[in-house]
């Protein structure tokens, strides 16, 4: 009879370390000219290298080693001024040469580091390294045969592996959703996990709390979304505790996860596991990064979401909350910043916040749209701010203008000035509309006077009304209040 | 009679018009049919391209238009060269079947020349052998006695060349597998420095090892077919972007001034009597000639068998891993993929391939690397030392390219024999540089004997002009082959 | 070191995957043993401080730009797959559990 995984947490804690492979972006594969287009025609992106045929030869995709580095920086990783890509031997019929091409003891980045957020608290996961490699084919089983598609033979990679040292599914999770994040805000990858351009194992293992040494592994794949990360953690750290505490042992395996089935299966033991006999791809010479290949990748690194949380709430008073959401994309962060810059003031971030996050994206949503295909552009949202904050019209105006100005693409200045819509400020003005409602409705001025507090809604819908909604609503309560009494 | 006319000779005429490219091919075609049923040189013969290509010089010639340097010569080309639309088999019947497509970068610069690529030659399978006997589908004959091996791994190529089948032919060496054939049929055969040729196209067998180069009957043939071939190719990211020289000119420069090293190490090596007799004779002409000759050292010379030994094994076993009959070459029946693999590649390869891949496959193995393969990379690092130490105080090396003239069949039993031929050629492969064989003459029984001149990087120039006055003194003239005809 | 056992000979024709008959795997046994005994001459040598050489002459870093470039049609590619399912190769399953 075993104990509750909860009970059990408080004696043995998780070691979770997660290796991610990320597809990045180039239009070519890591060692041939081939196209990298998802979702072809099987088989229609080879050629004689893709085919391992005898005598081909690889030459590296700059554009690869470039976007690599990116997150090499962008983790604070020391980058190697000198790698060497190795040959890892396996014989797998999505693996056309019978080995990949990877790095094995000089990879291009070691010791950076990934900052999460987990719970509130701010958890710095350590990555061990960042290695460039290529992908393979992919061999799909129909009954008795396999069928093997080389598309994604080739396709570049880069293997993130993180220290042995998250400790909850959750933890692992918000690891995977953080690279995720990243990966696409460095435009390093799509990283669509639906097309395997991201992909995750979890080696999971338990020990008492207190130990140093760490307890064997178990090495989880087939893992293909942040859901699946979770469960699968939670589900084997569940496992390996029930084991441990009825004094069994656990087996170094590897282990498939099920989706469907909610569990884990062997798929073979670690014993057996190759000897992938890595040495230097004789092919191959070292990967040099210099001075200026590294200048231009700082240079052209955008401000990382961290950075940018930092600075929206410092220069914009942004809430830790709106911060959050608009750093959660890089293209709502760079929405919001060319709304800030398109803006001629300099304060008025929390505004433009605002109404991106309420306005725009309800009605993206309602479209089903992101905020790359937004309709309005970043400049025509902050004129309409503008609007809204000088009193041209009012707020309330301001969500009409905005629904016309997003269906229509006109500029919203020109709306207002069509439609004439613009908010009535003028003091004289406002006092003869004011005077002539009270005077209208003796009834329930004499009403409101005797305490129906009730009814100065109903003099400033008055109001309203006579204006076609114009009326300054501040200015209209003001003037309500001198000439109701009270 | 055309079948000996020089590259440079064949190319004269054609272009003249002294014969057309179309009554070239047709001897050739001729010539390799009588001939090739005993010498066993040739794999594969291209008939329709070497016609087609004639058709074109013709073209060209008549219209005006301007012909490539080696315009209507024919070529033959080692059959682990890769050849679009032309079985290409690496010598293995792994590969049996295989219609490549795509060609060779030597391949198409060779066609942008003009030449006429007649066929594929005999070699030992994927290049691991030293006598072509390793060959899974043939025997290539030694031209100049049909009980004898023509050397290896270049066999047909080197045997093509000196029965007059072809003008010249392209081989690649790993280890000696140009030099040592070239050595054994009397014919000129150059090892390029690493990287001068590109190898894209050229089945892998030992990739920080494999070069390809001419298989000539002069010098100066040698010479043109490698101005043909060199050169920077973005397909091979080993291959060197340093500048072409002419190779043609200054050939005929003579030697006079320049120093010979003679290393000791290789001299005290158990030779031959008279392939000692006819390098002896080769170093009192290239005195005679205005050379210094001087004793130099390599102490590190012993070793470059057993690294040798340790490094191309390594590589193979990893380059042929690609071999499982599943997107090309043949397969064979099996239930489940394990077996497919085992059964596939248990018959497909033959037994010193079999060997080379065991071996490497041995020595790669985490827990074995650091003491084989990375050892073996230092010591490699120890045998270049030794002759940018050399280089230093002389100019080119000269050497036998074997110890022996050609063996019979049969008579290298056990695998370290056989290595042991290799003794005077692996060390240039281990060290990049490049290596010259030239008849220096013939054995008492009539064997030929080969010359070998190592020089500094990219200093091909410089071999060939050495090789040239050795051709000149002590070469072996007019006299052609007499045990194959 | 070397002399090696039938069952490493076993364990590295399994990694290599060539299927030896029994005398193949016999002869092999002896013949690597002799070929790994010969070795032993690199073992003595003194590699201090010596780098491992992987090309003689220094090699420079060649980087391809990032274009894509036509395919090989899908027929041509395929010409030497002995079996195939429309345009996707076959082969024999992979049990699992079995280390293919």
């Amino acid at each position: 009879m075993t104990r509750p995984v909860s009970a059990l947490l408080e004696e043995w804690e998780p070691v979770i370390g997660l290796e991610v492979h990320v597809q990045l972006a180039t239009k070519s594969k890591a060692f041939s000219p081939s196209a990298t287009t998802f979702g072809e025609p099987p088989n229609s992106l080879t050629d004689p290298l893709v085919l391992g045929m005898p005598g081909t030869l690889p030459v590296f995709n700059r554009t690869a080693l470039e976007l690599a580095l990116r997150l090499g920086v962008a983790t604070s990783s020391q980058i190697r001024a000198k790698s060497r890509f190795a040959r890892k031997h396996y014989f797998y019929p999505d693996l056309p040469k019978g080995y990949q091409i990877s790095q094995y003891d000089e990879p291009l980045c070691e010791h950076g580091h990934l900052d999460l957020i987990v719970g509130g608290v701010l958890k710095r996961v350590k990555l061990t390294r960042i290695h460039l490699e290529e992908d393979a084919g992919k061999n799909t089983h129909v009954g008795a045969v396999s069928h093997v598609d080389l598309n994604r033979a080739g396709i570049p990679l880069v293997e993130v592996v993180s220290e042995p040292m998250i400790t909850s599914a959750e933890e692992a999770a918000e690891f995977m959703r953080s690279l995720h994040r990243l990966v696409r805000w460095l435009e390093i990858s799509e990283a669509d996990m639906e097309k395997g351009q991201l992909r995750c194992d979890a080696n999971v293992s338990v020990r008492l709390r207190g130990e140093d040494r760490l307890g064997t592994r178990t090495e989880l794949k087939n893992i293909n979304s942040f859901r699946f990360v979770q469960n699968a953690v939670d589900h084997e750290i569940a496992r390996q505790l029930r084991i441990v505490d009825s004094g069994g042992r656990i087996e170094r395996e590897t282990r498939l996860w099920d989706a469907d089935a909610g569990q884990s299966a062997p798929m073979r033991s670690k014993e057996e596991a190759n000897d992938y006999r890595y040495f230097p791809d004789p092919d191959l010479p070292p990967l040099v990064v210099d001075a200026e290949l590294m200048g231009g990748i700082l240079r052209t690194l955008p401000e990382l979401p961290g950075a940018r949380f930092e600075r929206y709430q410092k220069e914009h008073g942004l809430s830790p909350d709106d911060a959050r959401t608009l750093v959660s994309d890089r293209a709502l962060a760079d929405y919001f910043d060319a709304a800030c810059t398109a803006h001629p003031g300099e304060r008025s971030g929390r505004m433009i916040a605002n109404w991106m996050l309420t306005e725009l994206l309800g009605a993206l949503n309602a479209d089903g749209k992101d905020i790359a295909q937004s309709p309005m552009p970043a400049a025509m949202l902050s004129a309409l701010v503008v609007l809204v904050e000088s009193g041209t019209i009012s707020g309330k105006i301001g969500k009409e203008i905005f629904t016309e100005s997003y269906a229509s693409g006109e500029a919203p200045l020109a709306i207002v000035e069509r439609r004439g819509v613009q908010q009535i400020s003028d003091e004289a003005a406002l006092w003869e509309v004011v005077d002539r409602v009270v005077k209208a409705n003796p009834k329930q001025a004499e009403g409101y006077a005797s305490g129906k507090d009730g009814l100065f809604g109903f003099f400033v819908g008055a109001v309203m009304k006579e204006t076609q909604g114009r009326a300054n609503p501040i200015i209209t309560s003001d003037l309500l209040h001198k000439r109701l009494g009270r | 009679m055309s079948e000996f006319w020089t590259v440079a000779e064949t190319a004269r005429r054609v272009a003249a018009g002294e014969l057309t490219a179309y009554r070239l091919v047709e001897n050739v075609l001729t010539r390799i049919r009588n001939v090739d049923r005993e010498l066993g040189a040739f794999l594969e013969i291209d008939l329709d391209g070497a016609r087609n290509a004639a058709s074109e010089i013709e073209r060209r010639r008549t219209s005006g238009e301007p012909l490539g340097p080696l315009a209507g010569v024919p070529i033959a080309l080692k059959d682990n060269l890769v050849t679009k639309g032309v079985a290409t088999t690496a010598g293995s019947k792994i590969l049996k079947g295989w219609i490549p497509p795509y060609d060779a970068t030597v391949v198409e610069k060779l066609r942008a020349a003009g030449a006429i690529l007649v066929g594929k030659t005999n070699l030992d399978e994927f290049g691991m052998g030293s006598s072509t006997e390793r060959s899974s589908y043939r025997k290539t004959r030694n031209p100049w006695d049909a009980s004898r091996v023509p050397g290896g791994s270049s066999g047909g190529s080197a045997a093509a060349v000196a029965a007059g089948l072809c003008a010249a032919s392209l081989g690649t060496d790993t280890g000696g597998s140009i030099r040592q054939p070239a050595a054994f049929t009397g014919v000129v055969g150059l090892k390029p420095t690493y990287g001068r040729v590109s190898r894209w196209g050229v089945v892998a067998f030992a990739s920080s090892l494999d070069q390809v180069g001419p298989l000539t009957r002069t010098v100066a043939d040698a010479a043109l077919v490698l101005q043909a071939i060199a050169g920077h190719d973005p397909r091979d990211a080993t291959s060197l972007n340093a500048p072409v020289p002419s190779y043609s000119e200054g050939l005929d420069r003579g030697i006079a001034g320049m120093t010979i090293g003679l290393p000791s190490e290789y001299f005290n090596h158990a030779i031959d009597a008279d392939v000692r007799a006819a390098i002896e004779r080769t170093m009192t002409a290239l005195k005679d000639k205005g050379a210094k000759l001087v004793e130099v050292s390599l102490p590190h010379a012993e070793l470059a068998l057993p690294a040798y030994y340790i490094i191309a094994p390594a590589e193979a076993s990893s380059n042929l891993a690609r071999y499982d009959g599943i997107r090309y070459g043949k397969r064979a029946e099996a239930q489940d993929l394990l077996d497919l693999y085992r059964k596939t590649r248990g018959a497909g390869f033959g037994p010193e391939v079999k060997r080379r891949i065991m071996l490497g496959t041995y020595t790669l193995r985490s827990g074995y690397y650091d003491a084989y393969y990375k050892k073996a990379q230092q010591v490699r690092a120890l045998i270049k030392r030794d002759f940018d130490e050399a280089f230093a105080k002389v100019d080119v090396i000269l050497t036998p390219t074997t110890p022996t003239a050609a063996f019979r069949f049969g008579a290298k039993v056990e695998p370290l024999d056989m290595y042991l031929a290799d003794v005077f050629t692996l060390s240039c492969n281990l060290a990049g540089l490049p290596g010259l064989s030239v008849p220096c003459g013939l054995t008492a029984e009539g064997l030929p004997v080969g010359a070998q001149l190592l020089g500094r990087p990219l200093d091909e120039a410089t071999l060939l002009r050495v090789g040239a006055v050795i051709e000149a003194t002590v070469g072996l003239g007019e006299r052609r082959p007499g045990g194959i005809t | 070191m070397p002399t090696l056992t039938r069952k490493e000979v076993d364990e590295i024709a399994l990694l290599a995957r060539l299927h030896l008959e029994p005398e193949e795997l016999e002869r092999l046994r002896t013949e690597l043993g002799t070929i790994l005994d010969y070795f032993v001459t690199l073992a003595v040598v003194d590699t201090t401080g010596v780098p491992p050489m992987t090309h003689a002459v220094p090699m420079e870093m060649v980087l391809r730009a990032d274009e894509p470039q036509p395919s090989l049609p899908v027929d041509v590619a395929l010409r030497g797959v002995a079996k195939r399912d429309g345009d996707l190769i076959v082969v024999p399953a992979i049990i699992p559990g079995n280390d293919p």
